[in-house]
Protein backbone atom coordinates (compact mmCIF):
# COMPACT_ATOMS: atom_id res chain seq x y z
CA UNK A 1 0.00 0.00 0.00
CA UNK A 2 1.87 3.08 -0.88
CA UNK A 3 1.00 6.90 -0.31
CA UNK A 4 -1.84 8.21 -2.40
CA UNK A 5 -3.17 4.66 -2.78
CA UNK A 6 -6.45 5.43 -0.73
CA UNK A 7 -7.92 2.07 -2.29
CA UNK A 8 -11.37 4.70 -2.65
CA UNK A 9 -13.57 3.78 -5.83
CA UNK A 10 -12.39 5.79 -8.60
CA UNK A 11 -14.32 5.37 -11.48
CA UNK A 12 -12.72 7.79 -13.94
CA UNK A 13 -9.42 5.71 -12.36
CA UNK A 14 -10.87 2.55 -13.88
CA UNK A 15 -11.62 3.84 -17.24
CA UNK A 16 -8.54 5.93 -17.31
CA UNK A 17 -6.12 2.52 -16.64
CA UNK A 18 -8.75 0.80 -19.41
CA UNK A 19 -8.09 2.80 -22.03
CA UNK A 20 -4.16 3.96 -22.01
CA UNK A 21 -3.11 -0.10 -21.65
CA UNK A 22 -5.31 -0.68 -24.59
CA UNK A 23 -3.76 2.55 -26.10
CA UNK A 24 -0.26 1.19 -25.12
CA UNK A 25 -1.11 -1.87 -27.35
CA UNK A 26 -1.37 0.15 -30.34
CA UNK A 27 0.86 3.01 -30.65
CA UNK A 28 4.37 2.27 -29.97
CA UNK A 29 5.02 6.23 -29.01
CA UNK A 30 3.69 6.16 -25.99
CA UNK A 31 4.74 5.66 -22.78
CA UNK A 32 3.54 5.21 -18.87
CA UNK A 33 5.87 6.38 -15.69
CA UNK A 34 4.81 5.52 -12.01
CA UNK A 35 6.21 6.09 -8.60
CA UNK A 36 4.55 2.87 -7.41
CA UNK A 37 0.85 4.47 -7.13
CA UNK A 38 -1.43 2.96 -9.40
CA UNK A 39 1.61 0.85 -11.29
CA UNK A 40 -0.12 -2.41 -10.56
CA UNK A 41 -2.69 -1.37 -13.21
CA UNK A 42 -0.14 -1.45 -15.81
CA UNK A 43 1.83 -4.62 -14.62
CA UNK A 44 0.68 -6.81 -18.10
CA UNK A 45 1.91 -3.41 -20.42
CA UNK A 46 4.74 -3.26 -18.02
CA UNK A 47 5.42 -7.31 -19.00
CA UNK A 48 4.98 -6.63 -22.44
CA UNK A 49 6.74 -3.12 -23.18
CA UNK A 50 9.50 -2.96 -20.08
CA UNK A 51 10.96 -0.33 -22.03
CA UNK A 52 8.08 1.91 -22.02
CA UNK A 53 6.19 1.31 -18.48
CA UNK A 54 8.63 2.12 -15.87
CA UNK A 55 7.48 2.00 -12.07
CA UNK A 56 10.34 4.09 -10.61
CA UNK A 57 9.26 3.49 -7.08
CA UNK A 58 8.55 6.26 -4.69
CA UNK A 59 10.39 9.06 -6.18
CA UNK A 60 8.22 11.35 -8.07
CA UNK A 61 10.80 13.58 -9.07
CA UNK A 62 12.46 11.10 -10.89
CA UNK A 63 9.03 10.21 -12.14
CA UNK A 64 8.77 13.66 -13.84
CA UNK A 65 12.68 13.93 -15.47
CA UNK A 66 12.30 10.24 -16.46
CA UNK A 67 8.99 11.47 -18.29
CA UNK A 68 11.10 14.62 -19.71
CA UNK A 69 13.59 11.81 -20.50
CA UNK A 70 11.56 9.70 -22.52
CA UNK A 71 9.99 12.70 -24.72
CA UNK A 72 13.33 14.25 -25.50
CA UNK A 73 13.72 10.96 -27.22
CA UNK A 74 10.24 11.50 -29.19
CA UNK A 75 8.57 9.05 -27.16
CA UNK A 76 4.70 10.25 -25.62
CA UNK A 77 4.80 9.46 -22.09
CA UNK A 78 2.00 9.47 -19.72
CA UNK A 79 2.56 10.03 -15.72
CA UNK A 80 0.02 9.06 -13.48
CA UNK A 81 -0.70 9.58 -9.76
CA UNK A 82 -2.09 11.01 -6.17
CA UNK A 83 -2.37 14.85 -7.57
CA UNK A 84 -0.15 16.13 -4.61
CA UNK A 85 2.63 13.96 -5.46
CA UNK A 86 1.95 14.71 -9.21
CA UNK A 87 1.53 18.04 -9.36
CA UNK A 88 2.95 19.97 -5.87
CA UNK A 89 6.50 17.79 -4.85
CA UNK A 90 7.88 17.67 -8.38
CA UNK A 91 6.35 21.33 -9.35
CA UNK A 92 10.18 22.36 -10.72
CA UNK A 93 10.82 19.05 -12.86
CA UNK A 94 7.17 19.88 -14.41
CA UNK A 95 8.13 23.57 -14.56
CA UNK A 96 11.93 22.42 -16.18
CA UNK A 97 11.95 19.07 -17.24
CA UNK A 98 9.10 19.24 -19.64
CA UNK A 99 7.75 23.14 -20.17
CA UNK A 100 11.50 24.48 -20.00
CA UNK A 101 13.20 21.83 -22.72
CA UNK A 102 9.84 22.00 -24.58
CA UNK A 103 8.59 19.11 -24.34
CA UNK A 104 4.90 17.69 -23.92
CA UNK A 105 3.36 14.96 -21.07
CA UNK A 106 0.48 13.93 -20.19
CA UNK A 107 -0.17 14.30 -16.63
CA UNK A 108 -3.14 12.46 -15.18
CA UNK A 109 -4.14 13.03 -11.54
CA UNK A 110 -6.48 11.68 -9.02
CA UNK A 111 -8.01 12.60 -5.59
CA UNK A 112 -7.61 16.27 -6.70
CA UNK A 113 -9.14 19.31 -3.81
CA UNK A 114 -10.22 16.99 -1.33
CA UNK A 115 -12.13 13.82 -2.72
CA UNK A 116 -10.96 11.94 0.41
CA UNK A 117 -10.16 14.11 3.34
CA UNK A 118 -9.81 11.31 5.71
CA UNK A 119 -6.43 11.26 4.17
CA UNK A 120 -5.57 15.18 5.71
CA UNK A 121 -3.68 17.20 4.46
CA UNK A 122 -0.61 15.76 3.07
CA UNK A 123 -3.47 14.20 0.18
CA UNK A 124 -5.18 17.45 -0.70
CA UNK A 125 -3.91 19.11 -3.36
CA UNK A 126 -6.77 21.81 -4.55
CA UNK A 127 -4.66 24.55 -6.04
CA UNK A 128 -3.14 21.73 -8.76
CA UNK A 129 -4.62 23.29 -11.10
CA UNK A 130 -3.88 26.77 -10.29
CA UNK A 131 -0.16 25.61 -10.34
CA UNK A 132 -0.19 23.85 -13.62
CA UNK A 133 -2.08 27.30 -14.98
CA UNK A 134 0.88 29.14 -14.00
CA UNK A 135 2.95 27.53 -16.49
CA UNK A 136 2.58 28.19 -19.71
CA UNK A 137 1.18 26.18 -22.64
CA UNK A 138 -0.69 23.34 -21.05
CA UNK A 139 -4.17 22.23 -21.65
CA UNK A 140 -6.41 21.22 -18.71
CA UNK A 141 -9.10 18.79 -18.73
CA UNK A 142 -11.45 18.36 -15.62
CA UNK A 143 -14.25 15.35 -16.53
CA UNK A 144 -17.07 15.70 -14.65
CA UNK A 145 -17.84 12.10 -15.50
CA UNK A 146 -16.35 8.59 -16.40
CA UNK A 147 -17.34 8.82 -19.80
CA UNK A 148 -15.70 11.79 -20.44
CA UNK A 149 -12.80 10.62 -19.56
CA UNK A 150 -11.80 8.55 -22.77
CA UNK A 151 -12.01 10.82 -25.79
CA UNK A 152 -10.03 13.55 -23.71
CA UNK A 153 -7.29 10.96 -22.82
CA UNK A 154 -7.49 10.02 -26.60
CA UNK A 155 -7.04 13.75 -27.74
CA UNK A 156 -4.28 14.14 -25.21
CA UNK A 157 -2.57 10.87 -26.29
CA UNK A 158 -2.75 11.76 -30.30
CA UNK A 159 -1.16 15.34 -29.79
CA UNK A 160 2.67 16.78 -28.42
CA UNK A 161 1.71 19.56 -26.12
CA UNK A 162 1.10 19.38 -22.17
CA UNK A 163 -1.60 18.03 -21.37
CA UNK A 164 -3.47 17.94 -17.23
CA UNK A 165 -6.26 15.54 -17.35
CA UNK A 166 -7.78 15.92 -13.75
CA UNK A 167 -9.58 12.55 -12.81
CA UNK A 168 -12.02 13.22 -9.48
CA UNK A 169 -13.83 10.25 -7.36
CA UNK A 170 -16.43 13.00 -7.13
CA UNK A 171 -18.57 12.61 -10.89
CA UNK A 172 -22.10 14.35 -12.40
CA UNK A 173 -24.89 11.85 -12.96
CA UNK A 174 -24.68 12.53 -16.93
CA UNK A 175 -21.88 12.63 -19.17
CA UNK A 176 -21.50 15.77 -22.02
CA UNK A 177 -19.84 14.93 -24.89
CA UNK A 178 -16.42 16.29 -26.10
CA UNK A 179 -16.81 20.23 -26.98
CA UNK A 180 -13.96 22.75 -28.25
CA UNK A 181 -15.57 24.80 -25.95
CA UNK A 182 -17.93 25.50 -23.04
CA UNK A 183 -21.90 23.67 -23.52
CA UNK A 184 -24.89 25.66 -22.94
CA UNK A 185 -26.60 24.15 -20.15
CA UNK A 186 -29.63 25.83 -20.11
CA UNK A 187 -30.37 28.96 -20.59
CA UNK A 188 -31.30 32.40 -18.73
CA UNK A 189 -31.55 36.43 -18.07
CA UNK A 190 -30.46 36.98 -14.77
CA UNK A 191 -26.15 35.78 -14.84
CA UNK A 192 -24.07 33.48 -16.12
CA UNK A 193 -23.11 30.56 -14.37
CA UNK A 194 -20.02 28.69 -15.36
CA UNK A 195 -19.58 25.15 -13.63
CA UNK A 196 -16.67 22.78 -13.85
CA UNK A 197 -16.50 19.38 -14.35
CA UNK A 198 -17.69 17.46 -11.28
CA UNK A 199 -19.14 20.09 -9.53
CA UNK A 200 -21.69 20.84 -12.03
CA UNK A 201 -24.60 18.48 -10.32
CA UNK A 202 -24.34 21.17 -7.40
CA UNK A 203 -24.53 24.32 -9.25
CA UNK A 204 -27.83 22.87 -10.87
CA UNK A 205 -29.00 22.13 -7.71
CA UNK A 206 -28.39 25.33 -6.08
CA UNK A 207 -29.86 27.50 -9.19
CA UNK A 208 -32.87 25.04 -10.25
CA UNK A 209 -35.40 27.88 -9.40
CA UNK A 210 -32.89 30.91 -10.66
CA UNK A 211 -32.90 32.33 -14.21
CA UNK A 212 -29.33 32.07 -15.44
CA UNK A 213 -27.78 30.56 -17.98
CA UNK A 214 -25.56 27.29 -16.96
CA UNK A 215 -22.48 27.04 -18.82
CA UNK A 216 -20.37 23.52 -18.47
CA UNK A 217 -16.69 22.88 -18.83
CA UNK A 218 -14.64 19.46 -19.17
CA UNK A 219 -11.84 21.50 -20.63
CA UNK A 220 -10.83 25.20 -18.35
CA UNK A 221 -7.60 25.64 -20.78
CA UNK A 222 -7.19 26.39 -22.73
CA UNK A 223 -10.31 29.03 -21.64
CA UNK A 224 -13.58 29.04 -23.89
CA UNK A 225 -13.52 33.10 -23.92
CA UNK A 226 -15.77 33.11 -27.18
CA UNK A 227 -18.00 31.31 -25.13
CA UNK A 228 -18.25 32.59 -22.23
CA UNK A 229 -18.46 36.02 -24.15
CA UNK A 230 -21.35 35.16 -26.17
CA UNK A 231 -23.33 34.12 -22.95
CA UNK A 232 -22.42 37.43 -21.30
CA UNK A 233 -23.98 38.96 -23.91
CA UNK A 234 -26.67 36.90 -24.26
CA UNK A 235 -27.75 37.86 -20.40
CA UNK A 236 -27.11 40.59 -17.49
CA UNK A 237 -23.22 40.43 -17.54
CA UNK A 238 -23.59 38.78 -13.29
CA UNK A 239 -20.78 35.64 -14.16
CA UNK A 240 -20.55 33.26 -11.51
CA UNK A 241 -17.31 31.00 -11.55
CA UNK A 242 -17.80 27.60 -9.86
CA UNK A 243 -14.43 25.84 -9.57
CA UNK A 244 -13.78 22.39 -7.87
CA UNK A 245 -10.60 23.72 -6.64
CA UNK A 246 -8.87 26.80 -5.62
CA UNK A 247 -11.47 29.99 -6.15
CA UNK A 248 -10.49 32.32 -8.54
CA UNK A 249 -7.96 29.89 -10.51
CA UNK A 250 -10.00 31.04 -13.92
CA UNK A 251 -10.89 34.82 -12.54
CA UNK A 252 -8.31 36.36 -15.08
CA UNK A 253 -9.30 34.08 -17.77
CA UNK A 254 -13.20 35.52 -17.24
CA UNK A 255 -11.41 39.22 -17.15
CA UNK A 256 -9.82 38.58 -20.71
CA UNK A 257 -12.76 37.14 -21.82
CA UNK A 258 -14.77 40.07 -20.97
CA UNK A 259 -12.45 43.21 -21.22
CA UNK A 260 -14.38 44.79 -23.20
CA UNK A 261 -17.94 43.64 -21.32
CA UNK A 262 -18.78 45.43 -17.89
CA UNK A 263 -19.31 42.95 -15.67
CA UNK A 264 -19.57 41.77 -12.36
CA UNK A 265 -17.97 38.79 -10.98
CA UNK A 266 -18.56 35.88 -8.15
CA UNK A 267 -15.87 33.03 -7.60
CA UNK A 268 -16.54 30.36 -5.90
CA UNK A 269 -14.50 27.39 -4.93
CA UNK A 270 -11.98 25.88 -2.22
CA UNK A 271 -11.43 28.51 0.01
CA UNK A 272 -7.75 29.43 -0.19
CA UNK A 273 -7.78 32.11 3.08
CA UNK A 274 -7.05 29.12 5.52
CA UNK A 275 -6.28 25.54 5.86
CA UNK A 276 -9.15 23.77 6.83
CA UNK A 277 -7.54 21.56 9.33
CA UNK A 278 -10.66 18.56 9.54
CA UNK A 279 -11.21 14.95 8.18
CA UNK A 280 -14.43 13.55 7.56
CA UNK A 281 -16.05 13.50 4.24
CA UNK A 282 -16.16 15.08 0.70
CA UNK A 283 -19.46 16.61 1.41
CA UNK A 284 -18.27 17.74 4.93
CA UNK A 285 -16.12 19.58 2.74
CA UNK A 286 -18.54 21.00 0.52
CA UNK A 287 -19.79 22.78 3.73
CA UNK A 288 -17.13 23.85 4.87
CA UNK A 289 -16.12 25.72 1.49
CA UNK A 290 -19.46 26.72 0.41
CA UNK A 291 -19.70 24.26 -2.34
CA UNK A 292 -22.27 22.04 -1.26
CA UNK A 293 -25.95 23.19 -3.11
CA UNK A 294 -26.95 25.15 0.29
CA UNK A 295 -23.30 27.30 -0.64
CA UNK A 296 -23.69 27.64 -3.71
CA UNK A 297 -27.29 28.93 -3.91
CA UNK A 298 -27.20 31.80 -0.65
CA UNK A 299 -23.70 32.93 -2.48
CA UNK A 300 -25.60 33.48 -6.02
CA UNK A 301 -28.75 34.64 -4.54
CA UNK A 302 -26.69 37.29 -2.70
CA UNK A 303 -24.99 38.18 -5.68
CA UNK A 304 -27.73 37.94 -7.95
CA UNK A 305 -29.90 40.17 -5.06
CA UNK B 1 0.19 -3.55 29.01
CA UNK B 2 0.79 -4.89 25.66
CA UNK B 3 -3.16 -6.31 25.49
CA UNK B 4 -4.24 -3.12 26.35
CA UNK B 5 -2.47 -1.47 23.76
CA UNK B 6 -3.47 -3.93 21.23
CA UNK B 7 -6.97 -2.89 22.24
CA UNK B 8 -6.64 0.24 21.79
CA UNK B 9 -5.33 -0.33 18.08
CA UNK B 10 -8.12 -2.82 17.36
CA UNK B 11 -10.76 0.40 18.17
CA UNK B 12 -9.27 2.27 15.50
CA UNK B 13 -10.77 0.38 11.96
CA UNK B 14 -11.71 1.29 8.17
CA UNK B 15 -7.80 1.66 7.39
CA UNK B 16 -7.59 -2.11 6.95
CA UNK B 17 -5.11 -1.63 3.82
CA UNK B 18 -2.67 0.33 5.62
CA UNK B 19 -3.01 -2.38 9.04
CA UNK B 20 0.01 -3.94 8.38
CA UNK B 21 1.95 -0.84 7.94
CA UNK B 22 0.46 0.02 11.26
CA UNK B 23 1.26 -3.09 13.23
CA UNK B 24 4.79 -2.82 11.65
CA UNK B 25 5.50 0.04 14.01
CA UNK B 26 3.34 -0.84 17.19
CA UNK B 27 6.81 -2.38 19.26
CA UNK B 28 9.24 0.10 17.88
CA UNK B 29 6.95 3.04 19.55
CA UNK B 30 5.88 1.27 22.73
CA UNK B 31 9.44 0.29 23.18
CA UNK B 32 10.15 4.20 22.62
CA UNK B 33 7.15 6.03 24.76
CA UNK B 34 7.64 2.80 27.42
CA UNK B 35 11.63 2.76 28.06
CA UNK B 36 13.45 5.06 25.98
CA UNK B 37 11.91 9.02 24.86
CA UNK B 38 12.04 11.65 28.07
CA UNK B 39 8.94 13.06 27.07
CA UNK B 40 5.23 13.48 28.84
CA UNK B 41 1.75 14.78 28.60
CA UNK B 42 1.92 17.05 31.41
CA UNK B 43 5.25 19.30 30.16
CA UNK B 44 4.17 18.87 26.00
CA UNK B 45 6.62 22.15 25.37
CA UNK B 46 9.07 21.21 27.79
CA UNK B 47 12.21 22.76 25.39
CA UNK B 48 14.81 20.43 26.52
CA UNK B 49 12.27 17.03 25.98
CA UNK B 50 13.16 14.77 23.11
CA UNK B 51 11.37 14.82 19.99
CA UNK B 52 10.21 11.75 18.33
CA UNK B 53 8.80 12.44 14.09
CA UNK B 54 6.57 10.26 12.59
CA UNK B 55 7.93 10.54 9.27
CA UNK B 56 6.03 7.04 8.09
CA UNK B 57 2.73 9.07 8.96
CA UNK B 58 0.66 5.96 6.90
CA UNK B 59 -1.33 3.89 9.01
CA UNK B 60 -0.98 6.06 12.26
CA UNK B 61 -2.61 3.65 14.35
CA UNK B 62 -0.13 2.28 16.33
CA UNK B 63 0.69 5.73 16.59
CA UNK B 64 -2.39 6.88 18.48
CA UNK B 65 -2.61 3.78 20.39
CA UNK B 66 0.42 4.70 21.99
CA UNK B 67 -0.02 8.15 22.59
CA UNK B 68 -3.29 6.87 24.30
CA UNK B 69 -2.04 4.63 25.65
CA UNK B 70 0.66 7.28 27.69
CA UNK B 71 -1.81 9.96 28.05
CA UNK B 72 -0.80 12.42 25.55
CA UNK B 73 -4.99 11.76 24.21
CA UNK B 74 -8.26 10.20 25.35
CA UNK B 75 -8.92 7.06 24.26
CA UNK B 76 -12.18 7.89 23.56
CA UNK B 77 -11.03 10.15 20.69
CA UNK B 78 -9.52 6.69 18.79
CA UNK B 79 -13.63 5.35 18.34
CA UNK B 80 -14.19 8.64 16.26
CA UNK B 81 -10.85 8.29 14.04
CA UNK B 82 -10.83 10.32 10.68
CA UNK B 83 -14.95 11.38 11.52
CA UNK B 84 -15.37 14.99 10.68
CA UNK B 85 -14.18 16.95 13.92
CA UNK B 86 -11.85 14.27 14.58
CA UNK B 87 -8.30 15.59 16.06
CA UNK B 88 -7.36 12.02 14.48
CA UNK B 89 -7.17 11.01 10.64
CA UNK B 90 -5.79 8.95 8.83
CA UNK B 91 -1.95 11.09 8.65
CA UNK B 92 -1.38 12.81 11.76
CA UNK B 93 -1.82 16.77 12.01
CA UNK B 94 0.33 18.47 14.54
CA UNK B 95 -1.58 21.22 15.20
CA UNK B 96 -4.50 18.47 16.32
CA UNK B 97 -2.62 15.76 17.76
CA UNK B 98 -1.16 15.95 21.20
CA UNK B 99 2.11 14.56 21.35
CA UNK B 100 2.75 14.68 17.43
CA UNK B 101 5.70 16.89 16.67
CA UNK B 102 4.94 17.13 13.04
CA UNK B 103 2.23 16.35 10.35
CA UNK B 104 3.28 13.47 7.97
CA UNK B 105 1.56 11.42 5.04
CA UNK B 106 3.89 12.20 2.28
CA UNK B 107 6.62 10.27 2.19
CA UNK B 108 9.81 11.87 2.50
CA UNK B 109 9.91 14.67 5.12
CA UNK B 110 10.71 13.18 8.49
CA UNK B 111 14.38 12.96 7.99
CA UNK B 112 15.09 16.62 7.03
CA UNK B 113 12.86 17.80 9.70
CA UNK B 114 14.87 15.75 12.17
CA UNK B 115 17.68 16.85 10.57
CA UNK B 116 17.01 20.44 11.14
CA UNK B 117 15.92 19.86 14.85
CA UNK B 118 18.60 17.80 16.21
CA UNK B 119 21.04 21.27 14.20
CA UNK B 120 18.55 23.69 16.34
CA UNK B 121 18.56 21.80 19.71
CA UNK B 122 22.25 21.44 19.15
CA UNK B 123 22.47 25.62 18.46
CA UNK B 124 20.83 26.29 21.94
CA UNK B 125 23.04 24.01 23.85
CA UNK B 126 20.94 20.99 24.14
CA UNK B 127 20.99 17.49 24.79
CA UNK B 128 17.70 16.47 23.64
CA UNK B 129 17.42 13.46 21.40
CA UNK B 130 15.28 13.18 18.20
CA UNK B 131 14.38 10.31 16.88
CA UNK B 132 12.76 9.68 13.35
CA UNK B 133 10.57 6.86 12.29
CA UNK B 134 10.01 6.30 8.88
CA UNK B 135 10.17 3.02 6.78
CA UNK B 136 11.99 1.03 3.87
CA UNK B 137 9.80 2.12 1.51
CA UNK B 138 10.08 5.55 1.97
CA UNK B 139 13.58 5.82 1.90
CA UNK B 140 13.01 5.55 -1.91
CA UNK B 141 12.27 9.40 -1.95
CA UNK B 142 15.64 11.04 -2.82
CA UNK B 143 15.10 13.58 0.35
CA UNK B 144 16.05 11.24 2.46
CA UNK B 145 19.65 10.30 1.19
CA UNK B 146 19.70 14.64 0.93
CA UNK B 147 19.36 14.52 4.59
CA UNK B 148 21.30 10.68 5.57
CA UNK B 149 24.60 12.63 3.77
CA UNK B 150 24.06 15.98 5.66
CA UNK B 151 23.28 14.34 8.90
CA UNK B 152 26.53 11.72 8.82
CA UNK B 153 28.66 15.10 7.47
CA UNK B 154 27.66 17.12 10.79
CA UNK B 155 27.78 14.71 13.16
CA UNK B 156 24.47 14.83 14.63
CA UNK B 157 24.93 12.21 17.60
CA UNK B 158 21.52 12.63 19.32
CA UNK B 159 19.78 11.95 15.83
CA UNK B 160 18.34 8.19 15.30
CA UNK B 161 16.38 6.80 12.88
CA UNK B 162 14.79 3.89 13.24
CA UNK B 163 14.08 2.31 9.70
CA UNK B 164 10.87 -0.14 9.66
CA UNK B 165 11.80 -2.26 7.46
CA UNK B 166 9.00 -4.53 6.09
CA UNK B 167 10.03 -5.01 3.11
CA UNK B 168 7.83 -2.55 1.07
CA UNK B 169 9.95 -0.72 -1.15
CA UNK B 170 9.84 -1.50 -4.73
CA UNK B 171 13.36 -2.28 -5.59
CA UNK B 172 14.37 -3.00 -2.51
CA UNK B 173 17.88 -1.91 -0.75
CA UNK B 174 20.82 -4.26 -2.41
CA UNK B 175 23.69 -4.12 -0.15
CA UNK B 176 21.70 -4.01 2.81
CA UNK B 177 19.48 -0.40 4.47
CA UNK B 178 22.23 -0.10 6.94
CA UNK B 179 25.02 0.16 4.61
CA UNK B 180 23.11 2.88 2.78
CA UNK B 181 23.29 5.39 6.08
CA UNK B 182 27.34 3.80 7.09
CA UNK B 183 28.47 4.89 4.08
CA UNK B 184 27.81 8.39 4.76
CA UNK B 185 29.57 8.38 8.62
CA UNK B 186 26.27 6.67 10.22
CA UNK B 187 26.39 4.18 13.17
CA UNK B 188 24.16 1.57 11.98
CA UNK B 189 22.92 -1.96 14.09
CA UNK B 190 20.36 -3.96 12.80
CA UNK B 191 17.85 -5.85 14.70
CA UNK B 192 14.35 -7.76 15.20
CA UNK B 193 11.82 -5.16 15.07
CA UNK B 194 9.71 -7.38 17.14
CA UNK B 195 12.60 -8.31 20.10
CA UNK B 196 11.71 -5.35 22.92
CA UNK B 197 15.20 -5.91 24.44
CA UNK B 198 17.13 -5.86 21.08
CA UNK B 199 15.32 -2.67 20.42
CA UNK B 200 15.74 -1.18 24.00
CA UNK B 201 19.31 -1.98 23.72
CA UNK B 202 19.80 -0.31 20.02
CA UNK B 203 17.89 3.02 21.16
CA UNK B 204 19.83 3.31 24.15
CA UNK B 205 23.03 3.21 23.13
CA UNK B 206 25.56 5.55 23.91
CA UNK B 207 26.60 8.56 21.54
CA UNK B 208 29.64 8.10 19.91
CA UNK B 209 29.82 11.04 17.57
CA UNK B 210 27.76 9.82 14.72
CA UNK B 211 24.33 9.55 14.33
CA UNK B 212 22.62 6.44 14.46
CA UNK B 213 20.52 4.21 12.27
CA UNK B 214 17.84 1.46 13.68
CA UNK B 215 17.07 -0.98 11.25
CA UNK B 216 13.82 -3.05 12.83
CA UNK B 217 13.24 -6.04 10.58
CA UNK B 218 9.79 -7.15 10.84
CA UNK B 219 9.28 -9.32 7.95
CA UNK B 220 6.79 -8.53 4.91
CA UNK B 221 3.66 -9.02 6.77
CA UNK B 222 2.63 -12.01 4.16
Amino acid sequence: MKQGDTGQDAAMRVVFVQALNKALAQDARLAVVTADISAAAFDESRERFPDRVVNVGIREQAMIGVAGGLALTGMRPVVHSYAPFLVERPYEQIKLDLGHQDVGAVLVSIGGSYDDPAWGRTHQSPADVTLIDSLPGWTVHVPGHPAEVEPLLEQALSGDGLVYLRLSTRVNRTPFGPSDGFTVVRSGSRGVVLAVGPILDQVLAAVSGVDVTVLYASTIRPFDHAGLLAAARSAVPNIVLVEPYLRGTSAHEVSLALADVPHRLLALGVDRDEEKRAYGTAPDHDRLHGLDPAGIARAVNAFLG
Amino acid sequence: METRLAGLFRRMTGDEKHEWAAASTLDVLWVLYDRVLDVSPERPDDPDRDRFLLSKGHGPMAFYAVLAAKGFIDADVLDRWTEFGSPLGQHPDRTLVPGAEIGSGSLGHGMALGVGTAFGLRAQGRTARVVVLVGDGELDEGSNHEAIAVAGRHNLDRLTVVVIDNRSSSHGWPGGIADRFAVEGWRAVTVDGRDHEALYEALTIEPDGRPTVVVAEVGSGE
